[in-house]
Order: C-alpha cells, then structure tokens, then sequence
C-alpha cells in the first residue's frame, strides 16, 4: 500500500480511537469539573459497560442488531445505577474529600475488576457487531461498523451538549459546578446533582464501551487503557473544561492512531505521559484552556 | 520517650526471636513482609508525616529493583555494590521526580507521581531487551551473597532482612524525633504556618520525598538480592497503592503502621486464599472500610485513646 | 518627625502597589518604619491593610513598588527568606498547628535560629505568655484567648527584627489585652513593631507612629496626637 493511503487508513483508525476517547473522556470531565472528584474507578465502569454488553448480546434472543441495541439502553443504565450507589454510599460520607475519594474509587476499582472476574472470567470475549457492512474504498476496505461508532458517538455527545447547556437539569449542574452551597441555598438538592453527574459519568464510559466491544473484545482488566488515556486527555484539554477534552480527545486519538502506525506504540505511550506529566506541572490551566 | 524506644526494641527482639520461634513456613513471609514494611516506612515519611500523597512510589521500588538486578546481570556487580546502587538510584528518581512533582499539590501532585510511575513502568516495557519486560530476570543464586553469607538461603535472609528493617525502623524513629521531623509533620499540618515560620516548604518537601525514595530504592534492592527476581508487575500501579494500604491500615504517620499494616495485610490475603481467590476484593475493601470508617488506621486509633506518646 | 528622618529607617517600601483584575487593594503607598518604634496601621475595613502587611511579609507580590528592610531589596525575596532576615508575621485569623503539642508550635519557630536547649528556650518562650503549664496539650484544645497568645508567642519566638501583627487582640478580654500590652512594651525597642488593630485603646496605648489606609492609599502618618487632630482622619474614619 502507497504512503497516502496507508496514512489515509491510520487517520481513520485514529478517528474511531477519538470518538470513542472523548464520550469516555467526556465522562470523567464531567464528574471532575462539577464534583471535584477525581474518579480512578472510571475505566471500570467502561470495562463493565463491556463486559454488560458481553452479558446482554449472549442471552438477548432475537437479531445481533436488537442484542446490541438492548445492550446499548441497558449498559449506561446499570453502570450509571452502580455508579450513582458508589456516590451515595460511599463518596458522599467521605465529604468528596479530594484524597479521600480518590483511595476510595481505587478501593471500588478493584471490587469491579473482581467482580468481573469472579462471574465474568479471565477470557476475553467478542460481541457481534449489529450490522455486517464493508465500505469499498479505491484503496482497501473499510468497516462501514467502526464509521458508524465515530457517528454514534457524535451523537452522543451533541446530546451532552444540549443537555448541559439547553436544558434546565444542564442548568443545575453547572449552577452546582459554580458554587456547591450557592446552589445548595437556592433549593437545589446537591446530593442528587452528584449522584446524577457520577451517573452521566459513568453511563458515558459504559456506552464507549459497547461501541467498542464489536471491534475490540471484552475483558476485566480492560479499563486501564482508557482510564489513562482519559485522565491525559481532560488533563490536556485543561481539568474541567468540555471543549479542551473534545479537542484533545481528537488530538490525541488521531495523534495515537498515526504515532502507533509508525512507532512502537509504548514509546508513545511513554512520551503521552510524560507530556501529561509536564502539562500539569508547568500548564496546570491544560493546553487549550486559558489561564484562570 | 524512652517508653517508644523501649516498644521499638521489643518489637525488633520479638521479630529476632520469631525465627527460632515460629514454624520455618513462616520464615519467607515474614521476611517478605520486612522488606515491604521498609517500603512502606519510606511512604510513610512521605505520607504520614509531611502529606505527600504519592501514586508513584513503584517507580522508586522498581528503580532501587532494577539498579540491583541489572548491575549484577549486566555489569557483574557482586551483591553488596549492587545494593548500594540501587538504594542510591531509589533516591535519585525519588529527588528527581520531586523536583518537578512537587511544583503542583494535592490531585494534580497524585496524578503526576501516577503518570511519572507509569512513564516509568512503559520505560522497563520499552527497553525489554535488557530487563527482559514482564517477564523479568532470575538472578543466580551464586550472586546473591555478600561474602560467604549465602542470601538466598533461609535463615540469613531472614536475618538480612531484620537487619534492613532493624535500620529502617531506627532511623524512622530518630527523624520522627529530630528537627527535621517536627518540620516536616509541620508542613503536613499547616503549610503556610510553616512557610510564615521561615520553611521553605519546597525544601522541606523535597528533603520528605529524597528519604522516601531512599527506603524505596532499599527495599527494592533489597527485594532484587533476597529473592532472586527483577520483573516489570513490581513497576505496576498496584505497587504503588500497596505501601499506601499498608500505610492507612497501621496508622499513617506512625512508624511501626506500615510494618502492622504490611503485617495484616499480607496475612489477610494469605489466609483469605485458603476460602476465596478474590485477592482483588480483599484489597479494595480494606481499601474502603479503611477511608470510610478508620481513616487513621490501627495504630492512629490506639494514638487517640490514650497512647499519645506513640511516635 | 524630624527623628524619623535623621534615623535609616528599618524598613521603607516606596510606591507599593497591588492590583486584583484591576482593582487597586493597595496603590503607591510610600511608607517607612523606625527601628524600635511600634507602629500602628489603622483604616476603616477594605482599605488595604492586610494586602499591605502581606506585601511586606511576602505573602504576596506587588504588582508594583520596592521594599526595602534593614538595608537590602527583599522586593522579590520569597516569604520563608524574609522570615529567615527577621521578619515575623502573626495572622489575623489564628493559624497555628491545632493537632500538634503546643511546645511544638514554639519549638517549631525556635528551631530555625538552631537547635541547642530546644526545650529550655520553648518552655522560656511559653512561660513569658503564661502557656508554659499547657505544652503538652494541643494547640486546637487551648481557649482562643490563648490560641492568640500562643499564636503570638511563636512570632516572638522568631526573634524578629520586625513583627507584623494582624489584629492581635481580637476577640480578647479586657485582661488579656492588658497582659499583650504588656507584653508588646517588653519586646520593644529590641524588636520593631507593626501592628494592624482595630481597637484604638490599644493603638493609642502602644503606638509611636500610626499610618491611616484608607481606599489603599495613604491618607496621613503621624504620631497618635497628629493622627487624632487630623480632620481628614476624623473626617474618614475617627468621625466616622
């Protein structure tokens, strides 16, 4: 294959690593910039989102189609359920104590892995993709699946956007982000607010996963990529802000997609976390953010 | 005060008499748990005393590690050399890292030492044809002896590692009860006070985190000649949180928490094992009773209902 | 005045300035201290005065202006390293260590000058507050009456050349405010005072020289007579 089309394949490749990278990213900004919290469970909750799919495709009678379907409703539910009982039972007692929460979600990271071991099992599984369409380009053929996660995924996400800035629950949320017992003195139950945010959080990581699971498959140690990569991107993108982790998912997924192609992948690996390691320290504010 | 000394000594004789004592099953445990108790002290003193939290402390553990194995694999360094290089090389990552950690605080100093430790676990990935990656390397027992004392076998390992942790725990209480100490739990307490007193918190800071890496490069080395093997899954996240477990479970900022902890904890699982292999489960919910219901851990506890003198 | 002039002043900012996003907390304040003197900064609330002492502590920077103490720039010196040149500086809300002993608060400001009888200068330290039979509890169980005592102990304990003290006898007794005066009439002339306060018994009682702030900027400095016959300083806050 020439050079064009080959980087013409890495680009796409990167584009499905995006997509699927900022709905997860996405997630943990969300609970970041409006909890505080940083949550180390989170590629948990993207690991059980797969392993749910896993679950729910199995024994879904009917079509792959309406199997995935199911699983693309019921994931976010449980996982968003499961997550808004982490909140309520165990980071609200700790008062969101930014130490405390974070040996907290480490505690709970390892109970979700052992769960999915202990009924799951060590094997890693596929799920059906719910549609079988190749995309014949002039150069090579193309999984019409994997176009179809970058649009779901841009769906999904114009649906968060929406959500936090048309709606009037997006309204709370971002009233709570601004000021906790500001918004606490207007009458808004602030509990519920993180409970629904780790939830959204959480649900988002869940739904990553099943779009995921067809072209990658199901395992319990899954989560660590994503958590890392998550954690780089809302730290490029600057803690907290939406917009800096759309940009640096895209930066990063295409960037990751084309270094791996040419590189030995844990070299980039090693020079994304050395960069986070480095934005932080002397760009706390992220790359694209603005100085507070 | 001579009351702490006096329990610091019992414990070290209790701990000389356990190997006549106890049934020789438990020699390689307890040795084990000596030498990860030395690497929980040195988080101890980060965390427990000045409030460094760190998520990168493997990086310091597999650096003093990997400084011992691969002097003695690829530059036939003999074991006592080999030692002190690697406790040096934990203390020189440690400082490094410090230099540039510690120009953030709180969440972002955590996820830094984090990403630093995982640049530094990739980095032994990386570079597999010397560390041979996950799969690590077997040290012979021929170069695992200082002089004619033969390390890999039983009893002189055993006594290796009591005189490690005997020096360790010593030194942890002398700095508890220097100077050095009081600004350090100072810091930990009130940053600005300290500041507004005339510290240099960053110094301070800095001093903390260099005599950490310096127990975490011990016990690393240490680990590298003791049991013969240098692998990558000691660089892993899960060596990170492990010394903080220990750490909460004794008592933050007490010395003898982190070998009670390391103690517990590593019987727990031992013995949990004889009904479940849910190694996972038990780590993460000792992790979350601990925060949520006994944030001091044992021995901070006990501080609390009357043993105020408890260094 | 006169002897202000003739004497170096101890330390003298020239043209201070601190800007928050454009509002101006303190602007170009021109403002010298007498070596041995105490002197008091009084203004009605919101007119610069902590934001001025914390300039000259180094707990934050000036936009603009110089500082001078004891005869070096410090303008740009870190807190710790003023500290370490003889500056001491008492918080306005009590900051000390409430989970440690209180003989190591004082241990801890005694230290920095060298280690040798530790425990006889702290307990000396402690005794000239009347804290010195409560070392070993902690400092968040003390009174607050004692907080701000001990609070200041460990000031003094630094051996300073200037102690700045934020509204030292607030939320004191009528006792205790005689005991710090006292107190402060011991330290002196060893030690240059600058003392933001509120309570103007106090000013009247202890001050050499009082600076009126007012909106950030220096409205007059003088000696406590001056000040009270100065009718923009009635007008502005006395009157007021």
């Amino acid at each position: 294959m020439d050079f064009g089309p080959f980087l013409l394949l890495a680009l796409m490749e990167g584009m499905v690593m995006a997509a699927v990278l900022a709905l997860t990213a996405v997630g943990l900004s969300l609970v970041f910039g409006v909890m505080r919290v940083v949550n180390v469970a989170h590629g948990e909750f993207f690991m059980l989102g797969a392993v749910i799919a896993w679950f729910v495709t199995h024994f879904m009678p009917g079509p792959p189609a309406v199997a995935f379907a199911a699983a693309l409703v019921i994931c976010p539910l449980l996982v968003g359920g499961i997550a808004a009982l982490s909140d309520t039972l165990i980071l609200k007692r700790l008062n969101y104590d930014p130490e405390a929460t974070i040996v907290a979600t480490i505690g709970l990271s390892y109970i979700f892995q052992q769960t999915a071991l202990t009924f799951y099992g060590p094997d890693a599984r596929p799920v059906l993709a719910p549609f079988d369409l190749r995309i014949q380009l002039p150069w090579f053929g193309y999984s019409g699946y994997k176009i179809a996660v970058v649009f779901a995924a841009l769906a999904i996400l114009l649906a968060v956007w929406l959500l936090m800035t048309r709606t009037r629950a997006g309204l709370i949320m971002r009233a709570t982000q601004l000021d906790r017992n500001t918004a606490r003195a207007f009458g808004i139950n602030v509990d519920r607010v993180y409970a629904a945010v780790f939830a959204l959080g959480a649900g988002l990581a869940a739904v990553a996963a099943v779009l995921i699971v067809p072209i990658q498959q199901a395992h319990y140690l899954m989560g660590h990529d994503p958590l890392l990569l998550s954690f780089i991107v809302v730290i490029i993108g600057g803690l907290g802000s939406l917009r800096g982790t759309l940009v640096a998912a895209l930066v990063i997924g295409l960037s990751d997609g084309v270094i791996s192609v040419f590189f030995s992948p844990t070299l980039a690996k090693i020079l994304a976390t050395l960069l986070v390691a480095m934005v932080l320290v002397f760009r706390p504010q992220g790359l694209f953010g603005t100085k507070p | 005060m001579t009351r702490a000394l006096a329990l610091h000594l019992a414990v070290l004789a209790a701990l000389f008499a356990a190997q006549f004592l106890l049934p020789s099953y438990h020699h390689t445990n307890i040795a084990r748990i000596m030498v990860l108790a030395v690497f929980a002290m040195g988080y101890n003193i980060a965390f427990g005393y000045t409030g460094l939290l760190s998520l990168g402390h493997a990086l310091f553990f597999a650096a003093g590690m990997y400084a011992t194995g691969l002097g003695i694999e690829l530059w036939g360094l003999s074991a006592a050399p080999a030692l002190v290089l690697g406790l040096l090389a934990g203390a020189a990552i440690a400082a490094a890292t410090g230099v540039l950690a510690l120009r953030t605080g709180g969440v972002s100093f955590m996820i830094v030492t984090l990403m630093f430790a995982q640049a530094g676990y990739l980095t032994i990935l990386y570079f597999g044809a010397y560390t041979r990656g996950d799969e690590g390397i077997v040290i012979t027992r021929a170069a695992r002896s200082i002089g004619s004392l033969d390390l890999s076998s039983d009893t002189p390992r055993y006594f290796a590692a009591l005189a490690l942790f005997s020096v360790g725990l010593l030194l942890n209480l002398a700095l508890t009860r220097s100077n050095l100490g009081r600004a350090m739990i100072a810091m930990r307490e009130n940053e600005e006070r300290s500041r507004m007193l005339g510290y240099n918190p960053f110094k301070i800071k800095l001093t903390a985190l260099l005599i950490s890496g310096l127990y975490a490069g011990a016990a690393g080395a240490a680990y590298a000649v003791l049991f013969g093997y240098v692998g990558a899954s000691f660089a892993t996240i899960q060596y990170s949180i492990l010394p903080l477990l220990y750490v909460l479970l004794g008592g933050a900022g007490t010395t003898l928490g982190p070998f009670l902890g390391a103690l517990l904890m590593f019987y727990l699982i031992d013995i949990s094992s004889g009904y479940t292999t849910a190694h996972l489960f038990v780590v993460g919910a000792a992790l979350l009773i601990l925060v949520l219901f006994a944030p001091k851990g044992i021995l901070g506890w006990v501080r609390d209902r009357g043993a105020k003198w408890l260094p | 005045m006169a002897a202000m002039i003739l004497s170096a002043p101890l330390l003298s900012a020239r043209g201070l300035t601190k800007h928050y996003d454009g509002i101006k907390a303190v602007e170009t304040v021109d403002f010298d201290l007498t070596a041995g003197q105490v002197h008091a900064l009084i203004g009605p609330n919101g007119a610069g005065k902590t934001t001025f002492v914390s300039l000259l502590s180094g707990r934050i920077t000036p936009s603009a202006g110089t500082i001078q103490f004891d005869g070096a720039d410090i303008t740009r010196l870190p807190a710790h390293s003023r500290v370490a040149r003889g500056i001491a500086y008492t918080f306005q809300i009590t900051s000390i260590y409430a989970n440690l002993p209180v003989f190591d608060n004082v241990a801890l400001a005694i230290q920095r000058q060298g280690s040798t009888n530790l425990r006889a200068k702290t307990m000396a330290a402690l005794a000239r507050v009347g804290l010195d039979g409560r070392a070993d509890q902690n400092a968040g169980t003390l009174a607050y009456g004692h907080q701000r005592l001990l609070e200041i102990a460990m000031g003094l304990s630094m051996a300073p050349k200037l102690l700045i003290l934020d509204e030292p006898t607030q939320g004191l007794a009528n006792a205790e405010i005689d005991a710090f005066n006292t107190l402060i009439r011991e330290v002196t002339p060893q030690t240059t005072v600058l003392l933001i306060e509120h309570n103007m018994d106090v000013v009247m009682d202890l001050a050499d020289q009082i600076t009126v702030l007012s909106f950030g900027e220096t409205l007059a400095t003088g000696t406590p007579a001056e000040i009270r016959s100065n009718p923009a300083v009635q007008a502005a806050y006395l009157g007021g």
